[in-house]
């Protein structure tokens, strides 16, 4: 031979790489939520776009703030604060404030992600610290609901959406409504299945369309982007659990249907307890984990002082997720349970 | 999981890399011609090295012995051409380091006929002789490792094996050359299965083969039709990577767990590659001597991939220019499979005992990827075959706790790279457990009970 040998490089195997990359699976995420956004929109209008803009640009903001200069481009590339500010923004009224939303993101993303150590060190899901300091901090703004309109009034602003910072709100307009859960803890009213399902009723601008959060979930399994057995335990176990209510006041509690379809269930059990950072590694920790959120919801949403429940259930279980991580080690191959 | 894979006949968790068998699957085993310079190494694995018994000089034939096994753990060497020795002395080896090694030249106008007696019939030899034939002929396992066979053979008293596992796996994604021996030497591996059947006491033996090989699954067939009486059966297993792994194996053909720190025998299992099988079957056949093996030179690198029956000792750069040289864009070359072969340093280390491949691959395999932070998705957990934490093992590594990482059970990693090849944040998990096995070699503690 009488080239010259190459410079060879001596990169240890494996070569191969099944060719997914954390971009990849934020990306199909992403994708996956399209359907039930774009429903939003449509239900609720320009002012719902305009509180989605606000909490990603809080986020990717921040996350561009906190992160050294020659990272950035990665940091921001992945798609992790992107995904960050969209599922905060599903899950705010559509009228909210945008100073407010926007705030959100920034908290979602320093509080929630960067004081930790950023992508991967975070305990708690970004997203839902993000609302639940918005839920804590303006609480009668993120309790206003205004009823899905539609497109007719697509492009009519709700006066709350401008409100300055620190300002009063404005007066209530003449559109707020109760949602299906504030009905249903209030007054006992039980809402038609179909507008549960399919997002025309009122409630946060990307949760309430149940079907299309399902499709959704339903193209991350079959990009094997999901794991599948965290929902299907929120299922199980929070339908179960609502049975047994049932079955004991059926006055009282709310039907199987309704607590699958109403609320942030269906956004939360898909979206965000499926956040592989704050969820079990292990096969059965992710059963134990969604078994616990299920339970909880059904608690907080019937024995609580709030409507919802999903959002303090997923926090809590996330904090519990270290300890089932340890817990629930595989048995090892060849080796007897220790 | 457990349900499916015992529907599926596998072992549970591992990872679907694509096979890439294509480019040489169907391309018959060549013989290369012979070379001048040859380098045969004295210590081919793990175990004591050989002892040289010839000098600077001295002529040699083609199957001669050169050097004798330097304790029990360890196995002759034998002159892989007719030619002169010329040097014995520290050459390269893969990992770059300087070994004893004897290097003979070929003599250019010798015919490399190999002059051997065939050994006494297999049939008359006791174990003990069966065990000192093999070791004397140099055999070794060539799935890879190259442990010397014969201490597979050595059965210790009160054990006993009832079943041979022939490994016919391969699922190394490239690596052709088990699958070629099947396919063109049924017969041969057929008889040499059934020889170490009978030697090991065994009551059955096995051949398991991954499905996508299903030409070398029906010539196997068709032999063992003829001879319906021989108690060895086709175990055809679904393709998964680390099928080939001994444990893995015997866990999708037995449905049995080899216990942690012990060994197949253990549990009555002999498991033998589908290469060590047939140079059984040629060491009785002929007395041929462990000279030479079925290389497969494949991957992108290569512009004339090849099955090739391969003299030891030969450079991996004539066996390259005899497959058309590597092209302009090959950055790397992996002795072994993609998985978990070695790199080599230097185009003049020569083929082993172990070597199944020689694999060349280019900017766009090698380059690597950004790595992402650990976002605990758990797939490596769900590839690992061993139901290890890969995770967690590289995070502790990555901040040398090594001695931590023996809770995690570290030493039972069997490397076989599922975890780092299913991380989708690209992190080196595999070769951050090897970095904390090294240490943990060098620097021993003691293990928690």
């Amino acid at each position: 031979m009488s080239k010259r040998d190459p410079d060879l490089l001596l990169q240890s195997a494996p070569l191969l790489k099944q060719g997914l990359s954390v971009p990849t699976a934020m990306r199909d995420v992403l994708l996956a939520l399209m359907p039930a956004l774009f429903a939003g929109f449509w239900f609720f209008g320009l002012s719902a776009i305009l509180v989605v803009a606000a909490t990603i640009l809080g986020a990717m903001a921040t996350e561009w703030l906190f992160t050294p200069k020659q990272e950035r481009a990665v940091a921001l590339g992945d798609g992790s604060a992107l995904l960050t500010g969209l599922l905060l923004g599903m899950t705010l009224p559509p009228a909210l404030p945008l100073w407010m939303a926007w705030l959100g993101g920034v908290v979602a993303i320093g509080l929630g992600k960067t004081i930790w150590g950023g992508l991967g060190n975070n305990l708690f899901n970004p997203a839902i610290v993000g609302r639940a300091f918005l839920l804590g901090t303006f609480p009668i703004a993120m309790t206003t609901w205004h009823v899905a309109a539609g497109p007719d009034s697509f492009f009519q602003l709700h006066p709350s959406t401008l409100a300055l910072p620190f300002m009063q709100s404005p007066p209530m307009d003449g559109m707020s409504a109760a949602t299906p859960l504030g009905l249903m803890k209030f007054e006992q009213i039980d809402s038609p299945i179909f507008s549960l399902m399919f997002g025309n009723s009122s409630g946060s601008l990307g949760e309430t369309s149940g079907v299309l959060l399902m499709v959704g979930g339903l193209y991350l399994l079959l990009r094997r982007a999901l794991e599948w057995r965290i929902p299907l335990a929120i299922f199980i176990s929070a339908g179960l659990f609502t049975l047994l209510l049932e079955t004991i006041d059926p006055a009282r509690f709310p039907g199987i249907h309704f607590t699958i379809f109403s609320g942030g269930m269906m956004l939360g059990a898909i979206y965000m307890a499926t956040d592989p950072v704050t969820s079990p590694v292990t096969p059965k920790g992710a059963w134990i984990f969604g078994c616990g959120i299920g339970v909880l919801v059904v608690l907080i949403r019937n024995f609580g002082g709030l409507p919802e429940g999903i959002l303090y259930a997923i926090l809590l279980m996330n904090a519990a997720t270290p300890l089932i991580n340890r817990y629930t080690q595989p048995r090892v191959f060849g080796r007897s349970r220790s | 999981m457990g349900l499916l894979s015992s529907f599926k006949r596998s072992f549970s968790h591992g990872v679907h890399p694509a096979h890439y068998k294509g480019q040489t699957e169907n391309l018959a085993i060549q013989r290369v011609p012979f070379g001048n310079r040859y380098v045969m190494p004295l210590g081919q694995h793990i175990g004591a090295p050989a002892i040289a018994v010839v000098n600077k000089g001295q002529h040699v034939g083609r199957g001669e012995l050169i050097a004798k096994p330097g304790g029990f753990i360890s196995t002759a060497l034998h002159s892989p051409v007719t030619g002169t020795v010329t040097e014995i002395s520290p050459q390269r080896t893969l990992d770059g380091s300087f070994k004893p090694t004897i290097v003979i030249e070929a003599d250019p106008f010798s015919a490399q006929r190999v002059e051997t007696t065939p050994p006494a019939s297999w049939e008359e030899l006791s174990i003990e002789e069966f065990i000192e034939t093999v070791q004397q002929a140099g055999i070794v396992g060539m799935g890879g490792a190259a442990f010397p066979s014969h201490v597979k053979y050595s059965i210790p008293d009160g054990a006993h094996i009832d079943d041979l596992l022939v490994n016919g796996a391969e699922c190394e994604p490239f690596l052709t050359n088990d699958h070629r021996l099947m396919v063109e030497r049924p017969e041969t591996v057929i008889q040499g299965t059934e020889i170490l059947r009978q030697k090991l006491g065994a009551k059955r033996a096995n051949i398991g083969i991954e499905r996508n090989k299903p030409e070398a699954i029906r010539a196997l067939e068709k032999v063992l039709e003829k001879s319906p009486s021989l108690p060895i059966t086709l175990s055809p297993l679904e393709v998964k990577y680390p099928q080939g792994a001994e444990k893995m194996l015997i866990q999708s053909v037995y449905r049995k767990e080899v216990p942690a720190g012990q060994l197949p025998r253990d549990i009555g299992v002999a498991v033998n590659n589908v290469g060590t099988v047939v140079a059984i079957a040629d060491l009785f056949a002929t007395g041929a001597p462990l000279i030479e093996r079925v290389v497969t030179v494949s991957g992108p690198g290569i512009d004339q991939p090849a099955n090739l029956m391969v003299p030891l000792g030969t450079p991996v750069r004539d066996l390259l220019s005899f497959c058309g040289g590597l092209n302009d864009k090959t950055r790397e070359i992996i002795m072994g499979g993609p998985m978990m072969g070695f790199p080599i340093t230097s185009l003049d280390v020569p083929i082993l005992k172990g070597s199944s491949g020689i694999l060349a691959f280019t900017e766009e395999e090698t380059a690597r990827p950004h790595e992402y932070p650990c976002i605990r998705c758990g797939r490596c957990l769900e590839a690992c075959p061993y139901f290890l934490n890969p995770s967690r093992l590289a995070l502790l590594s990555r901040n040398r706790r090594y001695e931590e990482t023996m809770d995690y059970h570290v030493m039972d990693c069997v490397e076989c790279g599922a975890c780092s090849f299913a991380c989708p944040s690209n992190i080196p998990i595999a070769q951050l457990i090897r970095t904390a096995k090294d240490n943990l070699r060098q620097n021993p503690v003691e293990e928690a009970a």
